[in-house]
């Protein structure tokens, strides 16, 4: 073997290692774990009953269906004050400022996800921050609860994503040539029509990667359902939690997570062909 | 070059070996290893004590996952331990010549083993106990003696409880059921935990929020938030000490009674030095400072006698005789009820 090869291979060994012991093996395990199951004398046998309760048992597919709108109208909401924000600092912004900017994006999550959501529920709980300086100033006379709806719950999970929208965005904005608008200007179009036909078709790589990100990242949260959502907030997450954790049954977990692993990408490539794209095109 | 590099990575995984001082890994509660006990459990004996924090779901878990490997003592509850123990095998047998009996108070030692008796072998020796019952603000909620208080609506968006086990438990006592007698009819303890689903569900918008961290409940019952809660007796204690009108109230359905264990890993590495823990813990002088601290009685014979005066008066002001004889400590839990009360769970929790 010449020795360059050699070389490669003592490199390339812990990269292979890593993936096929941490992550290849433990996923064929909970692969195969999904499939066994016991039968009614309590024996291991092999089974799809782990992937029929899913669909057998309402709660079961009502909580994905819910968690899964969820995480689009999430997705839209935080698409929508991430166009304005990102078009803001790439284009409007002095350079200087610009840096400022991304930064101040970036500070919240220098700390962990946990710490800045018990941040928010000091903010707002019942005894909180906000209820205390609306008191104060008389706008309303008895403290309201904002914590634990699904208001409050959506408005967490945009606050935790929203950066993973901003940084394509700014970053497909930056190569818009502003003669573009500038000229679609002279010749008389509106602000809505140079969104339309100029902005928004050049950002779709852009838009179509955040949008992948931010839906995966709220699909596959747990903290923030959980903990500002309160008591009728049940995420699918927290479901394969809860079979691992609460029930025993390692089996229905494992299946419920291939689920959500399966269901996840058949959204996002009905997505792509939907809008007629290729998961290439917006990866590059 | 090459050659000392090698030399200098060999040493270095040869020292990581040996340089270990001897350690004994601890799977608790939170609170149940102060950190003093810690430091002069390690000046008496030289074991360094790690503790990693957990509750009775998560320490099966973790134990299951490496099959009963990675620590050398854990605490589960000991309703919890003979099914786990039948099905997964967890856990070695206790052997109870290595412990000083003299410390245990008798009747509790007795009645652990019993619990975890599985195949002529018991599993566990009793640490703790408390109970389940209310946290009541008795300025914002007076006269409040029964579970029905979690779903009575004069309470509207004032009460928290956790969604677990317990809680279905209470809400089974509290609509007149006895759910440990249907233990064993599992057709029958569906139908209880089908009407216990509907009843929670309906109370859904009287519950605040079903609370799981037990610092964040005590602080929502502290800023008045929160008048009725269920939650354990020591909690309910300690937010007395600040405040005189909240306290704990045990149930006119009968407090629900847990024991606190303790139970050796099937394969623990340093077991002698869990044996050591165990004997240490459970002596006069330091269970009684676990006791004034945390507010938890242990099964330590002559704890009482070391333990502070405002912590004593807690036992007596919530637990008189008649309240001790109408608790209903927890029997062991047969396998097959976790996955339907799981299901239980998952329903109320998905409700709107």
């Amino acid at each position: 073997m010449p020795r360059s090869r050699m070389v490669f291979w003592i490199f390339f060994a812990p990269v292979i290692m890593w993936l096929m012991l941490l992550i290849v093996l433990p996923l064929c395990d909970l692969l195969t774990m999904s499939f066994r199951g016991e039968n009614d004398y309590g024996d291991m046998v092999w089974t799809l009953q782990n992937y029929i309760n899913f669909f057998d048992e309402p709660i079961y597919w009502l909580t994905f269906v819910r968690t899964c709108l969820y995480a689009v109208v999430t997705t839209v909401i935080v698409f929508l004050l991430s166009m304005p924000v990102s078009f803001y600092i790439a284009k409007l912004a002095r350079a200087r400022v610009q840096g400022a900017l991304m930064i101040m994006l970036l500070l919240p999550f220098w700390v962990s996800e946990l710490v800045r959501i018990y941040g928010w529920m000091i903010l707002l709980r019942e005894s909180g921050v906000l209820n205390f300086f609306m008191l104060k100033i008389g706008l309303i006379n008895k403290p309201i609860e904002m914590l634990y709806n699904d208001a409050t719950m959506i408005m967490g999970l945009v606050y935790t994503s929203m950066l993973f929208m901003v940084v394509p965005l700014v970053s497909v904005m930056e190569s818009l040539d502003d003669s573009l608008i500038e000229a679609a200007h002279d010749l008389g179009a509106g602000q809505w029509t140079i969104w339309r036909t100029i902005i928004i078709p050049h950002c779709k790589p852009g838009i179509t990667s955040g949008s992948i990100v931010v839906f995966m990242l709220v699909l596959g949260n747990y903290l923030t359902p959980n903990l500002m959502g309160g008591k009728n907030s049940l995420w699918f997450t927290e479901q394969i939690y809860n079979q691992f954790i609460a029930s025993f049954n390692w089996n229905q977990g494992s299946a419920f997570g291939f689920l959500l692993l399966v269901l996840s990408s058949l959204i996002i490539w009905s997505g792509l062909k939907l809008t007629r794209q290729k998961l290439g095109e917006v990866a590059s | 070059m090459k050659r000392i590099l090698v030399f200098a990575l060999l040493t270095v995984f040869a020292l990581a070996g040996t340089a270990q001082a001897e350690t004994l890994k601890l799977l608790t509660w939170k609170g149940y290893a102060p950190q003093e006990l810690i430091d002069t459990f390690e000046k008496e004996t030289g074991i360094k004590v790690e503790v990693t924090f957990s509750n009775n779901e998560e320490m099966i878990a973790k134990l299951r996952a490496t099959r009963g490997a990675g620590f050398d003592l854990a605490q589960p509850s000991q309703d919890r331990i003979s099914y786990v123990q039948k099905k997964y095998k967890l856990y070695q047998a206790m052997d109870y010549s290595k412990l000083d009996s003299s410390l245990f108070i008798p009747s509790m030692l007795s009645a652990v083993k019993a619990n975890t008796l599985v195949k002529d072998q018991s599993y566990a020796a009793p640490f703790c106990w408390g109970t389940s019952g209310l946290i009541v603000n008795n300025d914002k909620a007076p006269g409040v003696d029964s579970f029905k208080a979690l779903i009575d609506p004069k309470y509207k968006g004032r009460v928290s409880y956790r969604l677990k086990r317990p809680t279905l438990i209470a809400i089974g006592f509290a609509l007149g059921y006895d759910p440990y007698a249907l233990y064993d009819k599992p057709k029958e303890y569906k139908a209880m935990l089908d009407k216990i689903a509907e009843t929670l569900i309906e109370a859904k918008p009287i519950v605040k929020n079903y609370w799981a961290n037990g610092d964040s409940l005590l602080e929502s019952m502290r800023s008045g938030e929160v008048f009725v809660a269920m939650a354990w007796d020591a909690g309910g204690w300690k937010l007395h000490h600040d405040n005189k009108a909240i306290d704990f109230k045990a149930p006119k359905e009968g407090a629900l009674g847990w024991i606190d264990t303790f139970a050796i890993p099937a394969k623990a590495k340093n077991v002698e030095a869990a044996y050591k823990w165990i004997n240490f813990m459970m002596k006069p002088e330091n269970s009684g400072y676990f006791s004034s601290k945390e507010k938890y009685a242990t099964a330590s014979a002559d704890a009482l006698k070391f333990t502070e005066k405002a912590v004593a008066d807690n036992f007596a002001r919530s637990f008189p005789q008649e309240v001790i004889n109408n608790i209903k400590w927890y029997p062991p839990v047969p396998a097959k009820l976790e996955s339907m009360e799981g299901k239980t769970l998952d329903k109320i929790k998905a409700a709107n």
